[in-house]
């Protein structure tokens, strides 16, 4: 047993970090910290700074662009990206469709879509929920006709986060009605400016624009478009949620906002001293301080079993379940700090009315309570747990 | 950055396991648990012959040199088996002390200790102390050569077969000072110590101690004299940290348990463990434990870096206190009834993780010293 990491290891961590020093532009980290939405200028700019370096997508294959960096290196990347504020790149291109697309697709497929992921030249959104397919992602109804060398798609795809910004949405579509639900599904990638497509705004209750709700309309899709086999769209599928879950618990961000929370609460005014001073805020913090320990040391024990050839099993889910109870309780201690200046509705990104961190102290604490919905809800996470983990 | 065990390490675990899986189980344990000192002294001379009690002691005291990964290894196992010897009083928490004594008390306590051949336990807590072990009434006034104690302590584990007793008492100053209190190696037979014993809720042996005008001689002061609390500070960290080993073993019997039996027992035609609400808890204890053993990791090798350690003790301490309550909670609820009785082993082990958060410190306690330690 060994906490420590190697002189190689550290040497590189020291790398990511001067690299982030350098290069991260202030007023992006500053939204960051401020849990300010970034806009897409914004987090398309500090995606190309990291595709300059060669780091926007380090676990793809090296011909893709990826590293060939080790487990422990991409652990290290994330955990000090996050802890120098930098925003986590939008994983539905790099993180989601990028690896199935290289996975399961076509020659020409890779050649004509994996360049511009990588250099976030193109933007991408994911079709999977439906307004009546939440957990129960298989039971989608969205449908997918075949017409000669064309689908034609009709329906709904709902919480299709900055859809407002694609230009591609990948989607799980029914090409067979009579197979049993998981079986009839297929995986097609759709052009957003396709005739047919329209986005229609979802405005969550912290008044952000976010998600959206994306129509499909006759729309007319190429068959080439389509990943790998018709109806196997499950199978790729399940293969990119596994993708979406290990990369969700980062410390090294969660750590940064945690100190913000503690930094703010010793500037908030309490009885005669400051919130720090106060018993009970203090033991909240000093808490969710040890629940993060744990976190983190979790996450290195199964980065450990990783690194030594093991296969992160279904002890990811708890990283998922555990990392966003987490961010959930650091967003309620943020908008606790700010007392009556939590009140005012800042929505649209406007000023503070109080001091700086309570612009959007409340609402990221309302826009925080999805994390523990999407990307497979706790309650999922624990079914699959029981069932792999405890063999129920 | 590893979390894998050598070679050593795993042959010692295997020892260890064998060990009580072939002479502890459930009966043989309830034997000993009804029997009159609540312990095998035959069974502890086994650990002596196998090197057990010799781990965490340095080649130079006549110990074996482990490391504080080792002496978890060790707690882990012995926690799966709820084993009754006194390795926790004796070789943790009364050798962590002795360890940091002088050659003269090394020699005349601490050898005979790692021969397995003295038992001893930490007589600290007193009826107003609470957690705080600086809190000491009980006093040691100069006579003499040596010193004169008196006073009463309280909560002393393994203390009723103890050979000698490591009594914390006031040189100087008032009780709640942090200076000005010593540590005693005080014979337990000496004129004026009195034994009241008990049995704790978890089956072990423990005793309350009054001292009216023990002598004890100025060569068995362990550490320097009015720096007590600072020596009993450091190794309540060690002992937490091996301590929360321990609990890592008995959670993961809780746990494990409690899946197995709703594998097993059927209601409404179908095993319990089909039913999404047990499932859930189950979950919420693997997770529970997953991170418990995550801290205790962690601590442990802070131990052994050495920098740290009040911290990490304080912080695993908290998440034992948590992690074991949920984890017990939940292994007596979806056992059911059956849970609530003394037939079914999980239910000790319940009583066992419940007293570990009284040890040293609750959880409450360590989340305000967590807090102050900044």
């Amino acid at each position: 047993m060994d906490l420590e990491f190697s002189k190689e290891e550290l040497a590189f961590r020291d790398e990511v970090r001067s690299f982030a020093q350098q290069k991260l532009p202030a007023e992006i980290r500053e939204k960051v910290d401020q849990g300010r939405p970034l806009t897409k200028e914004d987090q398309v700019r500090w995606q190309k700074l990291l595709a300059d370096k060669g780091w926007i997508a380090p676990n793809w294959p090296l011909q893709w662009g990826g590293t060939g960096w080790t487990p422990t290196q991409m652990y290290l990347f994330d955990d000090e990206l996050g802890a120098a504020g930098a925003p986590p790149v939008i994983p539905f291109g790099l993180k989601m469709v990028g690896p199935v697309i290289y996975t399961f697709g076509s020659e020409e497929q890779k050649q004509r879509f994996l360049p511009d992921i990588v250099s976030s030249n193109v933007w991408w959104c994911q079709g999977y929920s439906e307004p009546g397919s939440g957990s129960d992602l298989a039971s989608l109804s969205t449908r997918a006709v075949r017409d000669g060398d064309h689908y034609v798609v009709n329906g709904i795809k709902a919480w299709t986060t900055l859809a407002q910004h694609a230009d591609w949405i990948f989607c799980l579509v029914r090409t067979d009605p009579n197979a049993k639900k998981q079986q009839g599904i297929s995986f097609l990638l759709i052009d957003m400016k396709s005739p047919g497509v329209t986005v229609h705004p979802v405005i969550t209750m912290e008044g952000d624009h976010e998600v959206n709700e994306t129509h499909f309309e006759d729309v007319r899709v190429p068959v080439a478009n389509r990943i790998g086999e018709e109806n196997q769209g499950w199978t790729y599928a399940k293969y990119l949620l596994t993708h979406e879950r290990t990369s969700i618990a980062n410390v090294g961000a969660i750590k940064r906002t945690f100190a913000r929370v503690k930094r703010e609460a010793a500037k908030v005014t309490s009885g005669d001293g400051t919130l720090l001073d106060s018993p009970v805020f203090a033991r909240k913090l000093a808490d969710v301080a040890i629940q993060i320990t744990a976190l983190e040391y979790t996450m290195l024990r199964i980065l450990s079993q990783v690194a030594r050839g093991g296969a992160p099993g279904a002890e990811s889910s708890l990283l998922k379940v555990r990392g966003t109870e987490i961010q959930q309780s650091i967003t309620e201690l943020l908008m606790e700090a700010g007392g009556y200046y939590s009140m005012p509705f800042v929505a649209e990104h406007g000023k503070a009315i109080g001091p700086e961190f309570t612009a959007r102290a409340a609402a990221n604490y309302f826009n925080y309570r999805k994390v523990t919905i999407y990307g497979g809800s706790s309650e999922v996470q624990k079914n699959i747990m029981s069932k792999a983990v405890l063999g129920l | 950055m590893d979390f894998s065990f050598n070679q050593e390490q795993t042959l010692l675990r295997e020892s260890v396991k064998k060990l009580v899986e072939k002479d502890y189980g459930f009966e043989a344990r309830h034997a000993l648990l009804k029997s009159d000192e609540g312990f095998s002294r035959a069974m502890w001379k086994s650990f002596a012959e196998l090197g057990w009690t010799a781990i965490p002691f340095s080649e130079a005291d006549g110990g074996l040199g482990g490391s504080p990964v080792d002496t978890m290894i060790v707690l882990e196992e012995l926690g799966k088996g709820l084993v009754l010897e006194p390795f926790f009083a004796t070789v943790i928490f009364a050798g962590g002390c002795l360890r940091r004594a002088s050659a003269s008390v090394k020699a005349k306590y601490l050898s005979p200790l790692i021969n397995g051949e003295l038992l001893s336990a930490v007589a600290y807590a007193e009826q107003d102390s609470r957690f705080d072990l600086f809190h000491v009434g009980t006093t040691a006034k100069k006579d003499g050569a040596g010193f004169s104690l008196d006073g009463k302590k309280i909560a002393v584990i393994a203390g009723s077969a103890a050979d000698m007793l490591v009594v914390s008492a006031r040189t100087s100053g008032g009780v709640r000072d942090k200076t000005g209190v010593t540590l005693f190696a005080v014979d337990a037979k000496s004129a004026g110590v009195t034994r009241t014993s008990y049995r704790t809720v978890d089956g072990l042996r423990a005793c309350d101690v009054t001292l009216q005008g023990v002598k004890v001689s100025a060569d068995n002061v362990i550490g320097k004299e009015g720096e007590g609390f600072a020596l009993l500070d450091a190794v309540s960290d060690e002992a937490i940290i091996a301590l929360g080993a321990e609990a890592m073993g008995i959670m993961e019997v809780l746990y494990k348990s409690t899946v197995a039996y709703t594998k097993e027992r059927k209601q409404f035609g179908v095993p319990i463990g089909s039913f999404q609400v047990l499932q859930h808890r189950m979950v919420d204890q693997f997770m529970e434990y997953e991170q418990a053993r995550s801290m205790v990791y962690w601590a442990t090798m802070m131990l052994h870096k050495g920098t740290g350690v009040a911290k990490a003790a304080s912080a695993l301490k908290v998440q034992l206190g948590k992690s074991g309550r949920m984890i017990g909670q939940a292994a007596i609820k979806n056992h059911g009834g059956m849970a609530m009785t003394e037939e079914l082993p999980v239910s000790h082990f319940f009583k066992r993780m419940t007293m570990i958060d009284l040890m040293l410190g609750n959880a409450d306690y360590h989340l305000d010293r967590f807090r102050t330690l900044g």
